[in-house]
Order: C-alpha cells, then sequence, then structure tokens
C-alpha cells in the first residue's frame, strides 16, 4: 500500500493507528514514572501518579482476555443487534472496548483468551472516507494470553 | 462555621411534559419548596440550579424570570446525573462559609424518550455496534456482569431490585409509574442488554425538585426548628484513576471515596444509617452500590436484596421512593428529589412509605463522566 492511500484509512478508535505500510495496530502509553500502561493516551500526565510529561508511546499487544461483557439486544436506530459489547485487558496492560464477534453468548466465558483483529470496512455513497475498526475474536490460533 | 440545614424542600410530580418548559417546572418546585418554608424568593440571597439538557440556556436565570427577579447572583450546574446534587452541594458551602444565610436549590429536567448515552461514536463517526456500544443500558449491563463475574450474581437477583422499588413506589404519590411489577414481569420484559430488561432500567421523565438552604442561626431566628433537618455530610468527588475507568466508568471506586468521605464527615457508619435514596439509574447499580456505600459486605449485595432486608420494614430500606427505576429520573432533579424524600421521613411526614423511626438518612447520586456525590440528612 502506498503511504498515500496508508494516510485515506481513518481508524474508529483512538487507540487504533495505521503504519506507514498501511497495518493496523494499537498505540499505548506507558508511564515513565509509575509504569502503568494505558490504552488512551497522548495526555499531558499521567493519570494514575499525576507526574507530568512522562507517557512515551508503546504498541499494545494484540491478544488479551475477556473482563465483563454484554450481549446488546436494543441499540440506536438503524444499528444491527445483537451484538456483544466486550471490554477486554490486553496481555501486558491496557484495556479496550470493542465488539465480540464469532461466538455464541452460550460460548462466552470470562477470562476467555481473546484476539484484536482489525478491517477496513467498505465506504459507501458518497463517503469516500474508508474506515478501520478493531474487533475480537477467540484466540483461534493456539497462542494463549498470558496472564 | 455554621451547621447547615434544609428547612423547606419539595417536587413536582415526575412525568412527561412536553409542553411545559424548563423554567416552569423549576419555578413551581421552588414555589413549592418556599412554600413548606413559609418564606419568598426576596428571602433567598442565591440560585443554585441543576440541569443538563439545557446547561449552556442559563436556566437559573430563567427560573428567576418566572418566579421574581430579584437580582440575586444565579449558579448554573451541570455535572450529568449529579447536577441536581451539585448545585445542592453548592448551596451547602455558600451556607457553610458564612457568605449566606438563606439560599435556594433548583434541580429541573426535561427528557426525550429513547436510551441515553447517543451510542457510540469517534471523530464525528457512529461507532455503534461496529466498536462495542455507547449506551447508558450497555454500559451498566457490562458493569453488571462485572459483578456477576466476581460473585456469580444473577438476572434473578438484579431483577428483584426492579420488584422492590417499583412495590415501593406504589405508595409515593409523586412517582412516575405507581404498579407493581412481579419477578416474572421483570425478568419477561424485553431485553435491552443483558442482563437488564427494559423494566431495570430507570425511566426518563420530566421533573424539578428545590431545597431551602440555611444557617442555623437563621433558622433559629425564623423559629423553623421543629421541622428543619441537619446536613450532617456534603461530599462530592471525582472519579479516581483505575485500569479500566478510560475504558469503562467506574461507578464503584468514586461511589467509596465519597461515602467514606461521607461517614468521616458526618460521623457515622453505615450501621447508623435508617434509609438511603442511592442511584438505581439501572438495577445492576443498586447492587453495586450496596456494597459501596458499606451496608453489606462486598459479594453480599445479592443476598442482600434476597433477604428482603432493603424493602419498606426491613433493616435498611433502600430507594423507598421508588427510586430511579419508577419514580423516574429527570436527571438534574433526581439528585434535589432524593434530598427531598430523605428530609421527608426524617420529619416523618412520608405517609404509607414512611420508614418508621427514621432519624437518619443518605443520598447517593453518580454522575457519568464521573462524579458521585453523597449527603447525609438528620432530623435537627
Amino acid at each position: 500500500m502506498s503511504d498515500c492511500e496508508a494516510a485515506s484509512l481513518r481508524p474508529l478508535a483512538p487507540f487504533v493507528k495505521i503504519a506507514a505500510d498501511g497495518k493496523p495496530y494499537l498505540e499505548g502509553w506507558k508511564c515513565t514514572a509509575c509504569g502503568e500502561v494505558l490504552a488512551v493516551g497522548g495526555r499531558r500526565a499521567c493519570p494514575k501518579c499525576a507526574a507530568p510529561g512522562t507517557l512515551i508511546s508503546i504498541r499494545l499487544a494484540e491478544y488479551g482476555r475477556l473482563y465483563t461483557y454484554t450481549v446488546v439486544h436494543r441499540s440506536m436506530p438503524g444499528v444491527a443487534t445483537p451484538f456483544v459489547a466486550a471490554l477486554v485487558d490486553l496481555d501486558g496492560g491496557g484495556a479496550i472496548k470493542g465488539t465480540l464477534i464469532g461466538l455464541d453468548s452460550a460460548a462466552i466465558r470470562f477470562d476467555m483468551p481473546l484476539q484484536v483483529q482489525f478491517e477496513t470496512l467498505i465506504a459507501t455513497g458518497e463517503n469516500t472516507a474508508r474506515h478501520v475498526r478493531h474487533f475480537f475474536t477467540a484466540s483461534a490460533d493456539g497462542r494463549e494470553a498470558k496472564g | 462555621m455554621s451547621d447547615v440545614y434544609v428547612i423547606g424542600t419539595d417536587m413536582i410530580r415526575f412525568g412527561r411534559f412536553p409542553d411545559r418548559s424548563v423554567e416552569d417546572m423549576g419555578a413551581e418546585a421552588a414555589l413549592l419548596a418556599l412554600k413548606d418554608a413559609e418564606l419568598g424568593i426576596r428571602d433567598m440571597q442565591a440560585l443554585y440550579c441543576g440541569n443538563m439538557g439545557e446547561a449552556n440556556r442559563s436556566v437559573g436565570q430563567r427560573i428567576m424570570q418566572h418566579l421574581g427577579q430579584t437580582g440575586i447572583p444565579v449558579v448554573n450546574t451541570a455535572n450529568a446525573c449529579a447536577s441536581g446534587a451539585t448545585a445542592f452541594r453548592e448551596g451547602w458551602i455558600a451556607i457553610k462559609s458564612g457568605l449566606y444565610d438563606l439560599v435556594l436549590c433548583v434541580g429541573v429536567e426535561q427528557m426525550g424518550r429513547g436510551l441515553l448515552g447517543a451510542g457510540a461514536s469517534y471523530a464525528g463517526v457512529p461507532t455503534e455496534g461496529l466498536v462495542g456500544s455507547g449506551t447508558m443500558p450497555s454500559m451498566f449491563a457490562s458493569l453488571g456482569m462485572e459483578h456477576t463475574r466476581k460473585y456469580g450474581t444473577t438476572l434473578e437477583q438484579f431483577a428483584k431490585v426492579s420488584v422492590k422499588n417499583h412495590h415501593h413506589s406504589t405508595m409515593n404519590d409523586k412517582a412516575m409509574y405507581r404498579f407493581e411489577t412481579p419477578i416474572e414481569q421483570v425478568m419477561d420484559a424485553e431485553m435491552i442488554s443483558y442482563p437488564l430488561t427494559k423494566l431495570m432500567c430507570s425511566v426518563n421523565v420530566d421533573g424539578a425538585a428545590a431545597a431551602i438552604v440555611c444557617s442555623e442561626r437563621k433558622m433559629k431566628q425564623l423559629g423553623l426548628m421543629a421541622r428543619a433537618v441537619r446536613v450532617r455530610a456534603s461530599i462530592l468527588q471525582s472519579d479516581p484513576y483505575t485500569p479500566h475507568n478510560l475504558a469503562m466508568m467506574d461507578f464503584n471506586t468514586v461511589t467509596r471515596l465519597a461515602a467514606g468521605a461521607a461517614y468521616e464527615m458526618a460521623g457515622v457508619g453505615p450501621d447508623d444509617i435508617e434509609l438511603i435514596e442511592l442511584h438505581d439509574c439501572f438495577a445492576t447499580a443498586e447492587l453495586m452500590h450496596y456494597e459501596n456505600l458499606g451496608i453489606c459486605a462486598d459479594g453480599d449485595a445479592g443476598a442482600l436484596i434476597d433477604s428482603g432486608e432493603t424493602r419498606l420494614g426491613g433493616r435498611i430500606p433502600v430507594n423507598v421512593s421508588g427510586g430511579l427505576l419508577s419514580k423516574g429520573h429527570p436527571l438534574g432533579a433526581t439528585g434535589i428529589a432524593n434530598i427531598y424524600e430523605v428530609a421527608t421521613h426524617v420529619r416523618r411526614e412520608a405517609g404509607a412509605r414512611q420508614v418508621p423511626g427514621a432519624r437518619i438518612g443518605m443520598t447517593h447520586v453518580v454522575g457519568a463522566g464521573s462524579s458521585c456525590a453523597v449527603h447525609i440528612l438528620e432530623k435537627a
């Protein structure tokens, strides 16, 4: 992918970034004073220890474990339901929300290992922006999430 | 510093009033509270007004235009669902500081229908469903599932909160809804966001409530001791950092912080509290807050609702007004309506729903964003 094409991709979450080669990744922040890892960063001081100017950009793991979730049956008008809204603790720190797909609700277990995946949503109509979203699936490739 | 007293308080019946204005509802509640204190707007030295929906449109000043434009300072507070409690606390601070002797606090809201929270979005693009959910029911459903994760709390236990609070509201002529909801009806209602059915979500209503806050000196001078209610604690906190709160609002930690500070300020403990109006915006929240407010040990909230001890007649009645679930939840009005409810009980004026012998009670609200306000009120 050219740099121009990568630049035209618009992430749908503040922690999703597009590398120069067009590949999405999760950006996090680590506090050099207290060591805390944040998934939503880019701020002037560490929200945990209040030290100013100590957050450095890092890449977050794309594996983690399911902390909590809900099966959404009624959402905003026009949004297809049901879907599973999940909060996931990433390996190595940081927690992010997203949609969990590909699992029957009866198969969902707290702490189950999950994987973060990305997809580019096809632009429709006059909307020429190509959006990139992250979502969660069961960790299928045998790679175990580390506690 | 002076002790601070509520010497007048009232609320309008919550309901759907699309043809009324925010200032008209707020002015009606204010006049009711002034009448309760046998005072007039010319006796008030300041107005503190809580509202969310029209927070950029000087709601307090518009209320004064309906009450009499006496030129007093007006402070408008917007703090999500804690807007009304924040306005009340600003009034408390003003009296506590000695700046004023008599102030008016009003909370008012006109709500639309439907799910609050507007759905998830990022950079102006709707992401609801694509990137989780941003609705309030989904958030409080996830928080309830966190409780289930830790303690095995069941849908039936969450549903019992709705059964109880709807039952309580049958005794409150100021509640939006006044009907019983048997457990089967609650559990079989439309599933909104698991484990929350529609009857486990609070009602969007319009409403207003008001309180007259007064110094001890002025209260005695006016001879209003017989019905005065002392504010033993007034606490507001914002959410401290927790590893999850940047991704999902954490109303537990902020409530524990506020409750601990309130007990310390009042010099009492959870065992001294005889009724609680707490923020049951969703049925899951009530069980979380049993533990956060210390009326049971961590993990025992399910057993506490099962025991019936939080019903009227139980050890510690919770939300005898019907709560947000059935009385209704007009955001800016809720915090002051809670003050009205507890004050009415410690004044022994609550009629059929009176908590027998109540002398001291607690109010609690949380606001998305997040914040928590806790007040402890005692009969003077």
